[in-house]
């Protein structure tokens, strides 16, 4: 329990830490950006602008410390201004959340479970077939940076081929609905950019999962289960594979910053209209409330996560339960 | 070292020779060329740094002059074609090499410093100021990299030193835990009991008593992070917030991807500077990958192990 709640508290404190960062930044930094974004918002919605005032520091006569607390309130209370296209910063980015969403969750689900899987195997069956191939291989891919992977895959499979389309959700014309052949058009658009993710994060999987294994195999406790002539698949998955895999969990949340990061370098090749792609036209089109909002919510969502993991890592685990 | 000496082999000699201290980095040194992955991982990155010096030497066409014809496809005057307006691509790659390898290797250097400070003051003075240490070095792991990397080149100017400032602060983190992790496994041993009663100050002990013993972390430290060092550079140059006047492969991509090189045919462009950045991710990579298995044995291929008998 008191584990949980020290992590409890790291979460808070790195919110704090990206929320004082957004306060800061336009502070500090030469320019007078914020200054020219807020003068185009005059006469539009006076709350919104005000909130844009006090983050900014633009027309704001009062202290820096009642202006910060101001600000905390805002974002609390979901008020982040508006976009550059003078639209509720929250109402775009929730608008774009689902592609988001459903790329990078399911690309990072299949990379984890593949990817550890991969691990154990190669562990177990150490110097195989399997061993002396895939880690190698998916270890050197997995530095390759992720939008080249992308542009060699749409170079292959889009341009060449013509399998599959270049870029964008779904087809242009087509009406978002659940018949079948919008929905196969949606997968037909997400394979590229998701496989891409896939490539780049597996390696690093089955990289250290296999790491864990091995080490994990040495212990007393899994000769104990041999000696007791347990079936091997059990030593595999309950001895040794639910001993590595804790590292790799708390891991896993740390990884997700990386795929949320590998994801907006994605969506900018794709052209793939989710968070990661407004993040990149919000830096193009100076859209500083908005990209500051964007940067808050890719730190929320790794901290989510990163909870999560914490709360996995206190069910497998009992000795964070006792500490 | 009685086993090794067995094999006569010129590493060892120099290893032998060497003072005390060099004898470790000798050791190491030809643990490193025993490896196939780290010899062909030194060969990638001895490969660019020539490039990189020389430049001249590999390609002779002006990077910068637009006086061909544009969007040629590679042919033996243009190894890899033209760009969109008429600049030779591969002229542009060799040179762009140079500018793309400094701010990862300074990059990597500073980061790696800063961890070691960091992780080591944070070990070994422990209390509150290990505390306070552990917890900023969490927040920056936790912050995401990516994002916190264009909000913050998007407010400084864009140039080489901005991304060198922005890469720094945020690639630090990872290798501070490690090496704290490392620094506080060292903390009871008794060459630093020994400095202590000695009356040495906390400078002292963190920098010439516990940083030389952790020579090789440092170096696998340096590795790692240029591994990511390349291609977060080269997103953030990718993304266009580098300065697309400053010749490295993320621009080139840049250029590339805004001129629609693969909807236009012309693949080499976008495709060759992509290539070269996962080489050079790939060859910091090869060397670390080795290093882990040189630093932990039980990593090491299980084929090897079976050999060693063989041939003894």
């Amino acid at each position: 329990m008191r584990y949980v709640l020290r992590r409890l508290g790291l979460f808070l404190v790195t919110l704090w830490a990206a929320l004082t960062v957004n306060f800061i930044i336009p502070r500090v930094m030469p320019g007078n950006e914020a200054q020219a974004i807020i003068a185009n918002f005059h006469g539009v919605n006076p709350a919104a602008l005000h909130a844009l005032e006090i983050e900014f520091g633009v027309n704001v006569h009062q202290d820096v410390i009642v202006s910060y607390f101001q600000y905390l309130a805002n974002c609390f209370t979901g008020q982040f201004g508006l976009t550059a296209q003078r639209l509720p910063v929250l109402t775009d980015i929730v608008s774009k959340l689902p592609w988001t969403l459903g790329l990078v969750g399911v690309t990072t689900v299949l990379a984890f479970l593949a990817g550890t899987f991969v691990g154990i195997v190669s562990a177990w069956r150490r110097g195989g077939r399997l061993d002396g191939v895939l880690p190698p291989l998916l270890f050197i891919v997995s530095t390759f940076p992720v939008f080249f992977v992308g542009l060699l895959l749409i170079y292959v499979f889009a341009v060449t081929l013509n399998w599959l389309p270049l870029e964008s959700n779904y087809s242009i014309g087509a009406t978002p609905s659940l018949s079948p052949q919008f929905i196969g058009d949606v997968l037909a658009h997400a394979v590229l950019p998701g496989a891409s993710l896939v490539i780049v994060t597996a390696g690093l999987w089955i990289y250290s999962m296999r790491n864990n294994m091995i080490t994990t195999l040495a212990e007393d406790y899994v000769k104990m289960g041999r000696a007791k002539g347990l079936p091997s698949w059990r030593i595999m998955v309950d001895y040794a594979a639910r001993n590595a895999i804790l590292p790799n969990l708390t891991g896993f949340a740390m990884q997700l910053g990386y795929v949320l990061g590998g994801s907006i370098l994605v969506e900018y090749v794709f052209s793939y209209p989710g968070l990661g792609y407004l993040f990149y036209t919000s830096t193009t089109d100076h859209d500083l409330p908005l990209m500051q909002a964007l940067f808050l919510f890719y730190t929320l969502a790794v901290l989510i996560c990163v909870l999560l993991a914490d709360f996995a890592t206190a069910a497998l685990d009992p000795r964070t339960r006792e500490a | 070292m009685a086993i090794q000496s067995i094999s006569a082999e010129p590493a060892v000699v120099v290893a032998a020779v060497a003072p005390r201290r060099g004898s470790s980095l000798g050791r190491f040194a030809q643990a490193v060329l025993r490896n196939r992955k780290a010899t062909a991982g030194l060969v990638i990155l001895l490969v660019l740094a020539f490039a990189a010096a020389f430049p001249g030497l590999i390609a002779h066409d002006d990077p910068n002059a637009a006086i061909y014809d544009q969007d040629l496809g590679p042919s033996a005057q243009h190894l890899l074609g033209t760009t969109q307006l008429g600049q030779d691509v591969f002229a542009q790659l060799i040179y762009g090499t140079r500018l793309t390898l400094i701010i990862t290797v300074v990059v990597s250097a500073i980061a790696t410093l800063i961890s070691m400070v960091v992780g080591v003051t944070s070990a070994y003075v422990g209390g509150f100021t290990d505390r306070t240490l552990s917890l900023i070095t969490d927040v920056f792991l936790i912050l995401p990299t990516l994002p916190l990397l264009i909000v913050l080149a998007s407010y400084l100017p864009p140039g080489s030193f901005t991304m060198i400032v922005v890469l720094t602060l945020t690639s630090w983190a990872f290798q501070a835990r490690q090496l704290r992790s490392q620094a506080l496994s060292l903390r009871a041993r008794d060459f630093l009991v020994a400095a202590r009663l000695r009356g040495e100050r906390v400078s002292y002990i963190i920098l010439v008593e516990i940083v030389p013993t952790m020579t090789s972390l440092l170096v696998a430290s340096f590795l790692g992070l240029a591994v990511f060092v390349v291609g977060f550079a080269a997103g953030l140059q990718f993304l266009g917030l580098g300065n697309s006047t400053e010749l490295t492969w993320g621009t080139m991509l840049y250029y590339a991807q805004e001129g629609g090189a693969l909807e236009a045919g012309n693949a080499w462009w976008a495709l060759a500077p992509g290539a070269a950045v996962a080489l050079m991710g790939a060859g910091f990579a090869l060397v670390n990958y080795a290093f882990d298995e040189i630093g932990n044995p039980a990593l090491r291929p299980v084929r090897r192990r079976r050999r060693v008998p063989a041939a003894a």
